[in-house]
């Protein structure tokens, strides 16, 4: 076993299952019932899956200026998906887009109802 | 060390140019990974544009009471890894529950230690882990509105919010002061926390 078989083997894992994680999160997008559900496939499987990738291809390529890229890659998807998450999650909630029948519990309603609508809220 | 929130302090000078300083190397050193390669030409023209940037896009003041403590923060990069990989296969297995309808809920989790770095922070971090998802905060009460998927019943529900205060806690462990260290034991505000 030389160290280049344990980086190759290595590298696969990871894109194997950076791969998979992707499928995952596109299945997901597809099957679940409303918006913030979907949120959830499309901004997260796919934060591990990217990082796997990034990971494997760094294994491959093994060459400075390129991982240094792959680094920045995953520091900002790191920093900007939680963000991108949120604004659409406000946005979707307040455009009344959640299925309320599939909530176990909605504590924010109940805050938000003493609130006079807001730009993008749509009253019913 | 006084870290009172319910009045804003203002921000000291001193630590408004800590600050700065901080964010002028953060921002050279993305032009330098950028470059991929050193050179003084690269770390001079970095910090031109980082300067720029600072005067153009002011950032707004954070306040930073605490100190950076090594062995909380690899208790929650750890902590952080594993949550991360774990949920990711958990909701990949829930995709591929076909006929399955996942129920989720939205909860409130007033946070202990008033900051605007700790919300933040632990905002960021609930919301990489698969299976949660910010829909909403409130800054005057350092608040997070929560939706979490794949919740079956009120005590899932439960479990879900002690994991949030349980990752606030590690967070404030790793960056925060003694006195928010100390703020992590009061019980969370009463008829705040719970279900009404």
């Amino acid at each position: 076993m030389t160290a280049d078989l344990v980086a190759d083997i290595l590298a696969g894992t990871c894109l194997i299952s950076g791969a998979l994680l992707s499928l995952a999160a596109g299945v997901g997008l597809l099957r679940f019932p409303d918006l913030l559900s979907r949120m959830h496939a499309a901004t997260k499987p796919q934060v591990l899956g990217l990082l796997l990738i990034l990971a494997g291809t760094a294994l491959r390529l093994q060459n400075t200026i390129d991982i240094t890229t792959l680094v920045l890659v995953g520091v900002f998807q790191l920093a900007t998906a939680p963000v991108a998450a949120h604004m659409v999650g406000r946005a979707v909630y307040r455009a009344r887009q959640v299925r309320t029948d599939l909530l176990v519990v909605d504590e924010l309603a109940g805050d938000r109802a003493g609130e006079a609508p807001g730009p993008g809220d749509r009253v019913v | 060390m006084n870290n009172d929130a319910a009045a804003p302090p203002a921000v000291p000078v001193r630590s408004r140019w800590r600050d700065r300083a901080v964010a002028v190397t953060v921002l050279v050193m993305v032009w330098m990974l950028l470059w991929g390669v050193f050179s003084w030409a690269n770390l001079i023209s970095g910090l031109a544009v980082s300067v720029v940037v600072l005067v153009v896009f002011p950032l707004p003041p954070v306040i930073f009471a605490g100190r950076l403590r090594l062995l909380g923060l690899l208790h929650f990069a750890w902590r952080f890894l594993t949550d991360l990989v774990v949920a990711s296969v958990q909701l990949a297995v829930l995709a591929f529950r076909f006929g399955h309808q996942p129920r989720s809920a939205i909860i409130r989790v007033p946070l202990r230690v008033p900051s605007d770095l700790v919300l933040t922070l632990t905002g960021e971090a609930v919301s990489l882990v698969p299976g949660s998802l910010i829909v909403d905060t409130d800054q005057a009460s350092t608040t997070l509105y929560i939706h979490v998927i794949n919740v079956a019943d009120r005590a899932a529900v439960e479990a879900f919010r002690r994991n949030v205060y349980e990752t606030e806690a590690r967070i404030v462990r790793a960056i925060g002061s003694d006195a928010e260290i100390r703020m992590l034991d009061h019980p969370v505000p009463a008829g705040k926390g719970e279900l009404t």
